[in-house]
């Protein structure tokens, strides 16, 4: 199976108080917290622990979008995908990914994934999220009511850039383009792969099978929360008589290893209780625009509620609801799974279950969360991928992963120089 | 009431209700944010005196999922127009409300014929950036029973299905009509309807709940200053940004005397 490293960028200062003297860590968190220069060393650290985990043997490194989010520094993953594509040598690059509907034109992200793709050798795992409620309809303004229509016929166009050879042009209903011919051009042909990260929707389960895109659920409630999502995923692709070839899917999940179970819940309940506690504090007044839900979602949401209670571990079906229930305090983040904590043995034997059980076979690791120091992130990354690792990498081996990145042969590729500061004047 | 006839019209392939009621002169009413579910005291009171034309708009309750066609502007205030034609509103009195009064009063700027008086409640379309109205989409869902009425319980019983209602589809149809606001209005309110305020040649009376937390007061002397014919404006004590909702009769009083 493929183990994936997964970086969100959270600043990791935000106050104590956070919670009682701010209303929302996303849409409207005041600048008055954000340092730039302490944001100077936190990008760095973050970008020495994405390439520490390449070195350390991660199948890939990812990294998403995020507007106006202060646990989500990357309003443009693909800057730092570009970076990493220089200090990485044949780790798959996974960019998860870009809100389609929020490129004008959407064409932009064909262009630009063209580049890492070109820079990486053929590394790049192409991400297409709809995107969260906060990003798209709040931060970013976009219509919640034509969101999915542009989405997707953004999908159309980058996708049909990507492989046309001729100029064309582009007539859609929301996007017109006289002269559609990027350059660059990927390396991968006739694409690179496409993973969608969505939540427990129907139609986009029915999408991902249609158009053979890995599904992948983000989930920051862990797996106990996620099985009934997955569940319903694997469900719908058995009713469309797909098979359940597990690298068909991409599951998110925190980890915390240590040397016992004890050790590691003392060391990572700082940085859990960071996360759930200061990072999830999202004012549910921007978790609803109206029509991001679809109406199938929604009757489908309201019809699981009548007939059984919500997933266990997070109750609520929109992201408000589940927002107010996150538990916060370290006993209930570990007890309900949002973290898996414990020794290497014990991580492996919780995780193969996991990937098992939801028939998962691109399991994404956020080793780092939180406030969470370099030190401790690199820790964790270092103890996972010599001892975690190893007893997993088995899973799945009966089955074929064609939707993993096709890198250039590596002879093929260019020899790129370590990085050598010049020397300060003497 | 008695005599309410639901007519259902086709608008763009979608069957499209319109109510209709009491007797004398046409009067046509487009309803507010949330449209209306079932029918409220606000009709009865004109249709006292007037035969009373409410047709549903695009994805508004009884206006089925047609906001789902329309992309642009253009696309809606042609939709409009066509509901008024085929609901029999061509050249009769003309009221809205919050974002209906906001395409009624394109209605008149575009088609100055089809308009012969025309009442606004505190309509959409504007933005100011140093008064803005209330985001209605951002909002806590118990919060916009306060926002829309002066008494949240109108809005809360306007919205509560009734008994043997599709306990399924209810709900949803009420996501609907928000998100059928959202499509025209999002995320400012603002249409640029300014531009087209000075084509309005029908006299206008502008109408203002006193507790209006959506749209700003101030809006009322904007609109007042750049429609080209005669205006209004009356403040509605009492009342929220749904003024109807909140006073019927006195926001049917005034809306028959204006259009007497």
């Amino acid at each position: 199976m493929k183990l994936m490293w997964f970086h969100l960028m959270p600043y990791t200062e935000l106050p104590d108080d956070f919670r009682d003297a701010n209303p929302s860590v996303w849409v409207d968190i005041h600048s008055s917290l954000f340092d730039p220069k302490r944001a100077h060393l936190m990008y760095n650290d973050f970008m020495d622990e994405l390439e520490y985990a390449a070195q350390c043997g991660f199948d890939a490194i990812c990294v998403n979008e995020h507007h106006s989010n202060g646990y989500g520094l990357m309003p443009s993953p693909n800057l730092i995908a570009a970076s990493l594509a220089r200090r990485t040598t044949d780790t798959a690059i996974c960019v998860m990914g870009n809100s389609l509907a929020l490129y004008n034109p959407p064409t932009r992200v064909a262009e630009e994934f063209a580049m890492i793709d070109c820079i990486s050798g053929g590394r790049l795992i192409a991400g297409f999220p709809v995107g969260t409620p906060m990003d798209t309809c709040y931060a970013y303004g976009q219509n919640p009511s034509q969101l999915r229509q542009r989405y997707l016929e953004a999908h159309d166009l980058v996708v049909r850039a990507w492989q046309e050879q001729d100029t064309f042009a582009f007539n859609g209903r929301f996007n017109q383009q006289r002269y559609v011919n990027i350059w660059p051009r990927p390396v991968q042909r006739p694409h690179p792969p496409i993973w969608v990260p969505g939540g427990g929707s129907v139609e986009t389960w029915r999408w991902c099978a249609e158009m053979d895109y890995v599904y992948c659920y983000l989930s920051y409630y862990g797996y106990k929360a996620g099985r009934a999502t997955m569940d319903g995923f694997w469900n719908e692709m058995s009713r469309l008589g797909k098979d359940r070839n597990p690298y068909h899917a991409g599951f998110l999940q925190f980890v915390g290893v240590g040397e016992s179970r004890q050790h590691a819940y003392d060391l990572y309940a700082e940085a859990a209780e960071y996360f759930y506690g200061r990072c999830l504090h999202v004012d549910p007044r921007w978790a609803a625009p109206p029509g991001y839900t679809s109406e199938g979602s929604q009757r489908a949401g309201i019809e699981s509620q009548i007939k059984q209670a919500a997933d266990a571990g997070v109750r609520g079906t929109t992201a408000g609801e589940r927002f107010a229930s996150v538990a916060r305090e370290m006993d209930a983040i570990v007890d309900k799974g949002y973290v898996i904590v414990g020794t290497p043995d014990e991580v492996a034997e919780q995780l193969r279950e996991v990937a098992v059980n939801l028939n998962v076979g691109h399991l994404m690791l956020l080793l780092q969360f939180g406030n969470m120091s370099k030190q401790l992130a690199k820790y964790n990354t270092k103890l996972f991928a010599e001892q975690v690792i190893p007893k997993m990498r088995d899973l799945f081996s009966e089955w074929n992963d064609r939707w993993w990145p096709r890198p250039m042969e590596t002879a093929q590729r260019a020899e790129i120089p370590a990085f050598m500061p010049p020397l300060a004047a003497e | 009431m008695s005599d309410l006839a639901t007519l259902t019209i086709d608008v763009n392939g979608f069957p499209t209700r319109v109510w209709r009621t009491g007797s004398g002169p046409r009067l046509g009413f487009l309803a507010g944010f949330g449209g209306l579910p079932r029918c409220v005291p606000f009709i009865d009171e004109l249709a006292k005196h007037r035969t009373v034309i409410v047709p549903s708009l695009p994805g508004f309750p009884g206006g089925d999922r047609g906001h789902t066609v329309l992309d642009t502007h253009l696309d809606w205030v042609l939709a409009v127009h066509e509901i008024m034609v085929k609901a029999d509103l061509i050249g009769a009195d003309l009221a809205g409300s919050s974002v209906g009064g906001s395409l009624a009063a394109e209605i008149a700027a575009i088609w100055p014929d089809a308009v012969r008086r025309l009442a606004l409640i505190a309509p959409f379309g504007l933005f100011e950036e140093s008064d803005p109205p209330t985001d209605p989409w951002a909002q806590r869902a118990d919060a916009v029973p306060g926002l829309m009425c002066a008494d949240p319980a109108i809005w809360t019983a306007l919205k509560t299905a009734p008994e043997g209602a599709n306990s399924i589809e209810w709900p949803i149809e009420q996501v609907r009509a928000s998100e059928a606001a959202a499509r025209i209005f999002w995320p400012l309110g603002n249409t640029k309807l300014e531009k087209r305020l000075g084509l309005i040649a029908a006299p206008t009376l502008l109408l203002w709940g006193e507790q209006d937390r959506i749209m700003p007061r101030s809006y009322a002397d904007r609109f007042a200053k750049q429609i080209k014919g005669r205006s209004e404006t009356r403040l509605i004590p009492g009342a929220g940004h749904l003024a109807e909702l909140d006073q019927p009769k006195a926001v049917a009083d005034a809306i028959l005397a204006w259009t007497a």
